[in-house]
């Protein structure tokens, strides 16, 4: 398997003289450029881009292709992600011509049918949350983390209050601290308590005259529901607060218990994980955010509202509104995939992706606890976590168990997160895998666990298979290269 | 029902119930207070066969002109062009498509090659000596590289031109709430540049960053070297928003001194799609490099000393630095990134230039014609790339639903974003139109001013 060749860049494949498009003729009158342009704002130099035929441009991005593991390609229990089937009829849908070729200036009543998708996703995203409005426009997780936080501060405002604190337990995905800064809030974070929840006691001591929001995972990145939720939206509504949910973990709870129930005010969440949006190499996401009526006259605009006639428009009368936080109506093609995808499941099939998702990880997490260190042992949601210790005791660590998967064909799970579980290992199975699979990856996990025991090294020195083995990111990180410049313009 | 993504049968999950000592999903959900649990079935529409959905999908689409049905005009931030067949199918391949972010190079090294030939692409686009793996779209990318001044600067203050894409400006303001950065915007000429001399009294006041488009909103194309000693003499940084494609023919910004250069690479590749998923470029100085917002990809080498590619400078983002990130972004827009390499390595050296060019000539005997029409009057005499405006003696939308019924999507209507531009219509005009299309825009838009 390991292919000793170096893979060329695609600049380096080049020949002058080679093209791989084919564009029309001109047939205007031509005219002289340099009448139309002054020399000083007119392009010197070419720029050095590829000069390749189709077929080597085939061949190029097919070795890249198989140089690189996606779901299609075999299991990826990367905790937090929920790598799940990305469904192939979704891509039909996006790519058919009323969606993918249009306009989005285009006069209203020629968009009428995707004004009425986003719409009708507006309102099945709401249902799905419990929340009462929904905008579609954020175009990934941390962008609607950043947009609910606004929200929230422009709530918080309009009623003269300047409250600046966001609530953030120490497991929380690192966006939301980052989001809570550049929404111009501060983080303060409280820790989790020996059951791996929400140290309930930290919370009524952080609140206050002075706090925005808390921002929760539910279920948390340990996987565990947050069982006093009730009691901790009491605390925070108390304190004039407000709730906030990361969607993360949406695909545990579908169907079975929704954040506007649980007490949340604002939701937001990420169709490329839960509703099948294509994962796409690390996008694009779509993040759409969920609000209670209180925070309604603040949502960006425009919003896809129904007139009394039928029809369907683009309202931009909001006077409150935070404003724009994207170009033009969001992600607009991930939203057309994620309405195929809850067209095809209905409510009963969203209730049994959850439910699958949630028996699938805890059947892994007690069939792998006989050789791993399970930290909370309790039921778990849709992913649980696992420690490295008892193998770190024999000198292997997660990151080496990690790299020894890639050589059974297994994209690892995440880890190293969340920082508060030690050599951590979050899986997250979904849904979306059999049994078998289910089966031969923990057979597979529990060989490496002997392996640690046996021959060490084995673990420790993996990957083996791989196209190339482990690389060196302090160099790439000290003496970054990130272009490629020809020999030629070196010298 | 069954369902053809859920693999689990009643066998399976009898089995695996029973290894797990319970007689139910249910008692999974034990943690899940009574009070919380949702009880019925939520009120969404009956799943669908896959024919049926098909059929229902179709049916929403086929209510929308788009350009197969109409003759498109309209650009104004996001064009119709030619993108070789290839993108399509090597972006459709799985191990693209379904892959995440790539936390595990030794099985990521596809991904993270064609990552890094996208940042060179970008860097020899825009004359900028590094460039990060994409951003949301042009329009964040913009609201970022000026938070990013405001920071590097350590000024709250940012000046925008007014030429500026509207909905750039609004994501702008958005983001400046947010880090309460004050942004203060100047007028364009009758030319449909930026004023110069606006600009300058702008800046007497401490100034981290002057926002400009290139070529502008109204297709205008602005003498970057002009505005780069303005605004350098003022101390503060120059971030350009440049269409890549013009960037075929114009003079790349980092050539005339610009500090930072974004736009979004969407008409390289990527399908206009009601406007997203786009995919935002972002590029600088190797100055500026360590505060950059997103991810990076850089070339190191593994324990053979064989050539790879990882995820670099990730000390600069939220997984590491949580609340001290640069920017909170974390999915970008990799898929569309990919998109826009293969259609730049399709087009390649000779192809780019060659489709800049023909985008100037169409979009300039389009205008050359229109302005021989009685009652349309061609305003902004400034350069321009391949849109312009000309001015009609009715209101745009007007022009436009007439248009429409002739099977014309017409161009944008600026007094939407400018009430001071009433009948001013943005034109756009890409290598895809034919001379006979743009004739027949001609004579129905004569046909309209003279009705």
């Amino acid at each position: 398997m390991r292919n000793d060749k170096e893979k060329e860049l695609i600049f380096e494949m080049s020949k002058p003289g080679r093209v791989a498009y084919s564009l029309p003729k001109n047939d205007v009158p031509e005219v002289d450029l340099s009448q139309l342009l002054p020399e000083h704002l007119t392009r010197k130099e070419a720029a050095e881009l590829p000069e390749v035929s189709e077929l080597q441009l085939v061949r190029h991005y097919t070795e890249l292709s198989r140089r690189n593991h996606g779901i299609d390609n075999g299991f990826y229990p990367l905790g937090s992600c929920t790598m799940k089937y990305n469904p192939k009829v979704n891509e039909d849908m996006a790519r058919l011509a009323g969606f993918a070729q249009v306009h989005p200036y285009q006069p209203e009543e020629s968009v009428q049918g995707a004004l009425e998708l986003l719409y009708n996703l507006q309102g099945e995203l709401a249902e799905i949350t419990g929340m009462d409005a929904v905008t579609l426009q954020p175009a990934a997780g941390a962008a609607g983390e950043w947009t609910g936080l606004l929200l929230i501060r422009a709530y918080h405002e309009s009623r003269g209050e300047k409250r600046t604190k966001v609530i953030v337990p120490n497991s929380a995905h690192g966006t939301n601290p980052a989001s809570a800064t550049i929404a111009g809030l501060e983080t303060v974070t409280i820790p989790s308590d020996d059951r791996g929840l929400v140290d309930i006691e930290a919370l009524r001591q952080a609140v206050g005259p002075d706090t925005a929001a808390l921002m929760l995972t539910n279920p948390n990145t340990l996987g565990l529901f947050e069982e006093d939720i009730v009691e901790m939206a009491k605390i925070v509504h108390d304190a004039g607060g407000k709730l906030y949910y990361d969607g993360a973990n949406a695909n545990a709870i579908l169907g079975i218990a929704r954040p506007g129930d649980m007490g949340f005010d604002v939701v937001h969440l990420n169709l490329h994980k839960t509703f099948t949006g294509p994962h796409g190499g690390g996008g694009p996401g779509s993040g759409p955010v969920g609000v209670k009526k209180d925070l309604i006259p603040f949502l960006p605009k425009p919003m896809v509202a129904k007139k009394e006639d039928g029809s369907f428009t683009l309202d931009y009368n909001i006077p409150a509104s935070i404003g724009r936080v994207k170009g033009f109506y969001g992600n607009f093609g991930i939203l057309v995939r994620s309405y195929s995808y809850i067209r095809t499941m209905g409510p009963d099939g969203l209730l049994q992706v959850s439910e699958n998702a949630v028996l699938n990880a805890n059947y892994m997490m007690r069939k792998l606890a006989v050789a791993f260190e399970l930290p909370f042992d309790r039921v778990c949601k849709h992913e649980f976590v696992l420690s490295g210790v008892r193998q770190k005791k024999q000198g292997v660590r997660t990151l080496d168990m990690a790299k020894r998967l890639l050589d059974f064909g297994y994209h690892p799970p995440t880890i190293y997160f969340p920082l508060i579980v030690e050599e951590c290992l979050m899986i997250e199975p979904t849904e979306t895998e059999a049994k078998e699979t289910l089966d031969e990856f923990i057979e597979v996990l529990l060989q490496i666990a002997r392996e640690c025991e046996e021959t060490p090294e084995i673990v420790q020195e993996a990957p083996h298979t791989t196209v190339v083995k482990r690389l060196d990111e302090a160099t790439a990180a000290r003496k970054p290269i990130l272009r490629y410049q020809s020999d030629k313009a070196e010298k | 029902m069954t369902f053809r993504y859920l693999p689990t049968t009643e066998e399976d999950k009898k089995e695996m119930l029973d290894f797990l000592g319970v007689s139910s999903v249910d008692e999974l959900f034990s943690d899940i207070p009574e009070e919380v649990r949702f009880q019925g079935m939520m009120k969404l529409d009956e799943a669908l066969s896959e024919p049926d959905l098909v059929k229902f999908m179709s049916g929403l689409a086929n209510k929308n002109a788009n350009f197969t049905t109409h003759v498109n005009f309209l650009g104004a931030g996001t064009y119709q062009h030619y993108a070789p067949s290839t993108v399509n199918h090597m972006l459709l391949r799985g191990e693209f498509f379904t892959a995440y972010t790539p936390y595990q190079p030794e099985i990521s090294q596809g991904e993270l090659q064609a990552i890094f030939e996208f940042q060179t692409m970008v860097c020899e686009l825009t004359g900028m000596e590094v460039a990060n793996s994409s951003m949301y779209d042009g329009f964040t990318s913009m609201a970022e590289a000026a938070m990013m001044a405001a920071g590097h600067k350590g000024k709250k203050r940012v000046v925008v031109s007014k030429a500026v894409h509207p909905e750039t400006r609004h994501v702008l303001s958005t983001y400046a709430y947010g880090q309460e950065v004050e942004v203060v915007e100047v007028d364009y000429t009758n030319e449909g540049v930026t004023d110069l001399d606006s600009l300058k009294v702008a800046l007497q006041n401490d100034t981290a960053a002057v926002l400009v488009q290139y070529p502008n909103f109204f297709g205008s194309v602005e003498d970057l070297r002009a505005l780069e000693e303005i605004v350098h003499a003022a101390g503060a940084l120059l971030i350009v928003s440049a269409n890549p494609v013009a960037l075929g023919l114009l003079e790349a910004p980092g050539k005339l001194g610009a500090d930072i250069v974004v736009g979004d690479m969407q008409p390289f590749g990527i399908p206009v799609s009601f406007g997203g998923p786009h995919c935002g470029y972002f590029a600088t100085t190797s100055k500026l490099m360590r505060k950059m917002p997103g991810r990076i990809v850089g070339q190191t080498k593994d324990e053979d000393g064989k050539r790879g590619f990882v995820l670099t400078l990730q000390a600069r983002e939220q997984h590491i630095r949580r609340e001290k990130a640069t920017s909170n972004i974390c999915s970008n827009q990799a898929l569309l990134a990919l998109a826009s390499s293969i259609a730049l390595t399709g087009l390649g050296k000779q192809g780019v230039q060659e489709m800049a060019k023909m985008n100037v000539q169409k979009a300039y005997y389009a205008k050359q014609e229109l302005a021989k029409v009685n009652g349309v009057e061609a305003v902004f005499e400034a350069p321009f790339f391949n849109e312009f405006v000309v001015k009609l003696p009715v209101s745009v939308s007007e022009a436009n639903k007439v248009l429409l019924s002739k099977g014309i999507i017409g161009g944008y209507d600026l007094e939407l974003a400018y009430p001071e531009l009433y009948g001013h219509m943005l034109i756009a005009v890409t290598e895809l139109r034919t001379k006979d299309e743009i004739d027949q825009l001609v004579k129905e838009l004569e046909a309209i001013a003279h009705a």
